[in-house]
C-alpha cells in the first residue's frame, strides 16, 4: 500500500461536525503528502479527536469530505480503511492475549491469510525489537512495550497512512524518544505518512509538518521550518502560542 | 470471499482464546443450572408433576422437563455475558479495533454473534453431559437435532445481547439489564414450568410469557431434543433473531450510535 511521493495521500475537503448545537469542527481542508510525518497540535477541545474518529470512521457526517488515496471514505470505506493504521491514545490490546495472538487477531480483521500474517507479524516484532516478546501476555508488558506492539499491529496489513493519537501519552521520555525515532524511520523507509496528534511539543522536529487545529479550525497548516519563519517565532511552543492565542496545550 | 472467511475464522478463534483462559466463566456457567437440575428439581420434584404435553408422550419427572430450558439459560446468560463483554471493550477502547476494520461492520457483528453463540452451544453441550451422567438421557438424534435449535435460539440471545451493548454507555449501567431483562425474560417462559401451570394461577402473566421469545427459544429446544418439529417456535425465534440483529446493526453504525458516546471514542 505504499504511495506514489508526488500525489496525496489523505485529503480533507471542507469538513465539518457538529454535536449536538456545538460546532466541533469547522471547514477543516488538509491535504498530506506520502512518505511524510505531520504534528497535529491543538488545545484540549480542539477537535483533534473528533478529527480521528471521522477519518478513521468512528464517527461519520455528511458534510466534507475525506479521502484516502483518491478513495472516498463514504463511498469506498472498506478499501479505504485497508490502507489505514491507527494508533488510539488508549491502548485497544487485549491483555489477556499474547503479543502474537493479539497481531494475528488485527490481521484475520484486515482478510490477511494465517501465513502471510505471521511473515508480517516476524518482520514487524523485528522492527520493534519484540520478537522474543511474542508470547508473552500484553497484560506483562510495560508502557512502552505495549505502544510498540501497537504500532508494530497497525504497520501489519501495511497502511499508506498511519494515524497516532496522543501515542506517547503516559511515556517516559526515552520510550517516547524511541517511539519516535522508530515513526520517523519509517516515513523515511516505508514512505508512509504520518499524522500524529500530540501534546508534547519537544517531540516536534523542524523537518515536519504542522497543523495546528484550534477551535474546530486548522489556524496553520505548513512546514514547520517555513511556519517558524513567516511568523517570526523562535521555537514551536511560541509559533503554537502565538496560533491559540496564548492557550496552553 | 476469502479475506471475509480469514476474518471470521479470526473472530472465532479470538472469542474461544479468550472462552478457554476465562475457566471460572466455563465453571459458572454450568454450576448454575446444575443447581437448578440438581438442587432446585429435587425440592419441586415432588410438588410439580408434569403432565402429558407436547413433545412428551408419557408423565415426566420435573428435573426431565427443566433441562431444555437449563439450556436456553446457558444460551441467555451468555448471550448477556457477551454484551456484557462488548460494553467492557468499548470502556476499555478495544471495541475499536473491531470498528476500524475494512471489513463490512454487518459482517462483523454477525461473526461476533456466531463466535459467541458457538461458545454457549459447547457450553450446553458440556451441560447435557452432565445431565446425562445424572440419568436425564436424551436419544443421540435428539441431542444433534437440538444443534441447530440452539443456534438459533443463541443468535437470538446474542443479537439482543449486541443491541442492548449499543444502547448502554457504561458498564455500571449493566446490572440493570439483569434486573430488567434477564430474570423477566427467564421468569416469563416455560423454562422452569409449562405456561398452562401459570395460566391457572395468573392470565395475564400467561400471555406475557407467550410473547416472551425466550419462550419460542425454550420450546424449540425442547422439541428438537425429543426429534421433534415445533414451526412456530422456530418462526418466532428466526424472526426474532433477525429483527434484534438489524436493530443490533443499526445501534453500531457509526451515523447513530458512536455520535451519542462521543466521550468514549
Amino acid at each position: 500500500m505504499k504511495s506514489d511521493t508526488n500525489s496525496p495521500v489523505l485529503q480533507v475537503t471542507d469538513l465539518h461536525y457538529r454535536y449536538q448545537q456545538k460546532k466541533v469542527l469547522e471547514a477543516v481542508n488538509l491535504t498530506l503528502a506520502a512518505g511524510k510525518f505531520y504534528a497535529l497540535l491543538g488545545p484540549n477541545g480542539a477537535g483533534k479527536s473528533t478529527l480521528f474518529s471521522l477519518i478513521c470512521r468512528l464517527l461519520s457526517t455528511e458534510d466534507g469530505q475525506i479521502s484516502l488515496q483518491g478513495q472516498q471514505l463514504n463511498k469506498s470505506p472498506s478499501s479505504v480503511m485497508q490502507s489505514m493504521g491507527i494508533v488510539f491514545q488508549q491502548s485497544t490490546l487485549d491483555l489477556d492475549l499474547s503479543v502474537a495472538q493479539n497481531l494475528l487477531y488485527h490481521a484475520s480483521l484486515h482478510g490477511i491469510k494465517r501465513k502471510v500474517a505471521l511473515q508480517r507479524i516476524q518482520i514487524e516484532l523485528s522492527r520493534f525489537e519484540l520478537q522474543d516478546r511474542q508470547h508473552e501476555k500484553v497484560r506483562t508488558l510495560n508502557g512502552g512495550h505495549r505502544r510498540r506492539v501497537e504500532i508494530a499491529r497497525a504497520l501489519l496489513h501495511q497502511p499508506a497512512l498511519l494515524l497516532l493519537d496522543e501515542a506517547s501519552v503516559g511515556l517516559d521520555i526515552a520510550t517516547r524518544q524511541s517511539i519516535n525515532k522508530y515513526i520517523r524511520q519509517l516515513c523515511e523507509d516505508e514512505k508512509i505518512t504520518v499524522l500524529s496528534s500530540t501534546h508534547q511539543i519537544d517531540e516536534i522536529s523542524p523537518e515536519d509538518n504542522l497543523i495546528i487545529l484550534h477551535q474546530g479550525k486548522v489556524r496553520l497548516d505548513a512546514p514547520c521550518q517555513q511556519a517558524l519563519t513567516e511568523q517570526g517565532c523562535s521555537d514551536v511552543a511560541s509559533l503554537y502560542q502565538k496560533m491559540t492565542q496564548g492557550q496552553l496545550s | 470471499m476469502i479475506k471475509y472467511w480469514y476474518c471470521f475464522n479470526g473472530i472465532i478463534k479470538r472469542e474461544m482464546l479468550r472462552f478457554l483462559q476465562q475457566k471460572a466463566r466455563l465453571v459458572s456457567a454450568i454450576v448454575r443450572p446444575l443447581l437448578w437440575l440438581v438442587v432446585f428439581a429435587a425440592g419441586f420434584r415432588a410438588a410439580l408433576g408434569i403432565a402429558i404435553i407436547p413433545p412428551y408422550q408419557t408423565y415426566i419427572t420435573y428435573d426431565v422437563y427443566i433441562v431444555p430450558g437449563l439450556a436456553g439459560i446457558i444460551l441467555l446468560f451468555n448471550g448477556l455475558q457477551s454484551s456484557l463483554s462488548m460494553v467492557y471493550d468499548r470502556e476499555m477502547g478495544s471495541m475499536k479495533v473491531l470498528l476500524t476494520s475494512p471489513m463490512p461492520r454487518p459482517f462483523l457483528l454477525i461473526s461476533k454473534l456466531l463466535a459467541g453463540a458457538c461458545i454457549s452451544i459447547i457450553q450446553v453441550y458440556v451441560f447435557f453431559a452432565i445431565a446425562w451422567v445424572l440419568g436425564i438421557k436424551m436419544t443421540l438424534m435428539g441431542y444433534l437435532l437440538a444443534f441447530p435449535a440452539l443456534l438459533l435460539t443463541a443468535l437470538m440471545l446474542g443479537a439482543l445481547g449486541l443491541f442492548l451493548s449499543s444502547r448502554i454507555k457504561q458498564l455500571e449501567n449493566f446490572a440493570g439489564v439483569m434486573n430488567f431483562v434477564v430474570f423477566p425474560m427467564f421468569f416469563l417462559s416455560s423454562a422452569l414450568y409449562p405456561l398452562w401451570k401459570m395460566r391457572e394461577s395468573n392470565e395475564v402473566l400467561y400471555w406475557i410469557s407467550q410473547y416472551n421469545p425466550f419462550t419460542h427459544g425454550v420450546e424449540l429446544i425442547r422439541f428438537a431434543l425429543y426429534e421433534t418439529a415445533n414451526f412456530n417456535a422456530m418462526i418466532i425465534t428466526l424472526v426474532t433473531a433477525v429483527v434484534l440483529s438489524a436493530l443490533a446493526i443499526w445501534g453500531y453504525d457509526p451515523k447513530r450510535s458512536m455520535q451519542k458516546v462521543r466521550t468514549k471514542i
